[in-house]
């Protein structure tokens, strides 16, 4: 029901992936549209210039250490990237994530995928469709941070809410 | 529950760790379990250059919202000063005007890093709950605060709303038997610790550093403990307030908190780790992790270009203080570059005073900016193929600059040595 219809290709990466590869200190200083082009420079250069809208990344366990600039997870947004399925995520990194609208699947099999497969998801269960209709589970996400990525973020969440209500200022607390 | 179980109840609370009860006391509650996800009020909000005006105030301005709360923000500029390019100036110039157009009562603008420079003016107090946007917030728990670090657009959320979600922790008591030899420091109980559990083993639960070798650090000593919890993985890194918190906030001129409550009841559910500082050797971390941790013995001799004395983790005062109790009176090795970039202007000054600055600049450093700089790669990079031994905490491929840099981590002590010597040494050989 919530399988997704398009099939998502693989970009295959290792453990540790953290936010420098992800967005360079060096073009922290510029918009995401260029930091965006040094995503993963550092380890995979072909990445940036041939990632596809709907690809999805998967890599080892401890995806996004390191510092918390959330344009380590905005980048793959602004490049389209549909999901990271990794075994485990910095819990800075992960808050990021579902913050900015990435969908991030905890998946301890995450490591049985290869470069270039085509898998689908299923966002319901969450569940990983394989190549060969291999099905691989993943943690649940809580349903704040579900709807928080179908909303496109908190940011849009919190436009939605100034629709409704303009913003007042709360009594001291 | 048997009802005979109920009668031997006592009329307290269950018993709570210390992140248990700072997460109660944030979220209106007696009491809250571990794995629940609750919504806490926020005590504080520190953001810096990079990750606050440029980012909050489009956004900000675009929802028609603000600021819930002006005298619980605390703006610091501390990663593109000094303004070395129209970026940087444009950054920066972004961060002082929004800071005068909302007349913010909290801002530190070159005073150095904001983890230093925000406990210093006595900010962060035990029993509060505050927020960083940046990796580095633990450093707060040092002071039984519970204190984490947040991306820009979560920092949005907390800047409008002044409330936050968390999951309540597990709680992982790190307790540190014995008392730590001379030239070993917090700075290498912690790389000894990531190189144990490594860079996810605190798994965003709280760690919680103890013991008597904890009780005997000196405050910044015990904020190096906390600082580093984030290459733990863990969202907070606290350490119970005590005698010496109590001074040190005294001496910030902070009003007097309510300590007594902030502890771990030893009968409350958490894991148990134990170490010996009376063992433990100076560590290094070698490229390019700081879970790539070991004794210093086992890079000994291996050549480095540069030594960097900086950062948060690695340029305070008491960290400026153990590189010139090695430097002092003595020349760097030929053709090694030795750059200090300290911490805070607080700390810079007070080590001028002492005579520790010109400890450090007899011997041949080079002293840079109190900016977070070279540690991120903001500032002055580091060249390509050099071979860095540095205070601070990271050194992932190229953080610091150029991903051909070979970066080595380690304590005050062992930075300083390897500048003296031209080559990794163990601190205590040199230390007289």
């Amino acid at each position: 029901m919530s399988v997704t219809r398009a099939t998502h290709r693989v970009w295959r990466l290792g453990a540790d992936i953290d936010t420098d590869l992800l967005a360079p200190g060096h073009a922290m200083k510029h918009g995401i549209d260029v930091i965006a082009k040094h995503c993963l420079e550092a380890i995979r250069p072909d990445f940036a210039s041939g990632v596809a809208p709907g690809d999805v990344l998967v890599a080892g366990p401890n995806f996004g250490i390191g510092s918390s600039r959330e344009q380590a997870a905005a980048v793959l947004v602004q490049l389209g990237v549909a999901a990271v399925i990794a075994p485990s995520y910095s819990g800075l990194y992960f808050r990021n994530a579902f913050n900015v609208g990435l969908l991030l699947l905890t998946c301890a099999e995450a490591e049985t995928l290869s470069e270039g497969d085509q898998i689908a998801l299923d966002t319901g269960s969450p569940e990983i469709v394989a190549p060969g209709a291999r099905r691989l589970a993943c943690e649940p996400v809580p349903g704040f941070l579900m709807d928080m990525v179908r909303a496109g973020g908190l940011l849009n969440q919190l436009r939605q809410r100034a629709a409704r209500t303009a913003f007042t200022k709360a009594p001291d607390a | 529950m048997s009802p005979s179980a109920a009668t031997r109840m006592p009329s307290r609370t269950a018993p709570q760790t210390l992140a248990q009860k700072l997460i109660a006391r944030a979220s209106g509650r007696a009491h809250v379990a571990v794995g629940e996800i609750v919504t806490c009020g926020v005590d504080l909000a520190m953001f810096h250059d990079s990750s606050g005006p440029r980012r909050l105030k489009p956004m900000l301005e675009e929802l028609g919202a603000q600021i819930w709360d002006r005298s619980r923000i605390v703006l610091v500029m501390d990663h593109y000063v000094p303004e070395r390019d129209d970026d940087s100036r444009r950054i920066v110039r972004i961060a002082r005007d929004w800071a005068r157009d909302q007349q913010l009562p909290h801002v530190y603008d070159s005073q150095g890093i904001c983890h230093v420079v925000v406990p210093q003016h006595g900010h962060i107090r035990p029993g509060m709950l505050c927020v960083g946007g940046d990796s580095h917030s633990p450093t707060g728990g040092a002071f039984g605060a519970y204190m984490f670090g947040v991306g820009s657009t979560e920092m949005l959320g907390v800047v409008v709303t002044g409330e936050i979600w968390l999951r309540v922790p597990e709680t992982i008591r790190m307790w540190w038997d014995g008392a730590l030899p001379a030239g070993v420091t917090a700075k290498d109980m912690m790389l000894h610790m990531i190189g144990r559990f490594g860079m996810n083993g605190g798994r965003y639960q709280a760690v919680e550093f103890a013991g008597p070798a904890v009780a005997a650090l000196s405050m910044q000593e015990r904020m190096t403990l906390s600082n580093m919890s984030a290459e733990l993985g863990a969202q907070a890194g606290l350490i119970a307030p005590d005698e010496t918190t109590a001074a040190f906030l005294e001496g910030a001129g902070a009003p007097r908190a309510d300590m007594a409550r902030w502890f771990t009841d030893e009968d409350a559910d958490f894991t148990r780790h134990r170490f010996d500082a009376a063992m433990l050797e100076p560590h290094i971390a070698a490229p390019h992790s700081p879970a790539n941790s070991h004794g210093v013995s086992r890079y000994a001799g291996t050549r480095v270009d540069v030594a960097y004395i900086g950062a948060c983790t690695g340029a305070k005062l008491d960290d400026l203080r153990a590189a010139a109790q090695v430097l002092r009176g003595h020349k760097v090795a030929p053709g090694i570059r030795l750059i200090v970039a300290p911490a805070s202007i607080q700390d810079q000054e007070q080590a001028r005073a002492e005579g520790v600055l010109q400890a450090l600049m007899d011997a041949g450093a080079e002293l840079f900016p109190t900016a977070c700089g070279a540690c991120s790669g903001y500032g002055d990079p580091m060249g390509d193929d050099i071979t860095v031994i540095s205070t601070t905490a990271r050194n992932f491929k190229g953080r610091m600059g150029s991903p051909t840099a070979q970066v080595y981590l380690g304590s005050p002590y062992t930075v300083a040595a390897a500048a003296l010597r031209g080559r990794v040494t163990d601190p205590r050989e040199v230390l007289a």
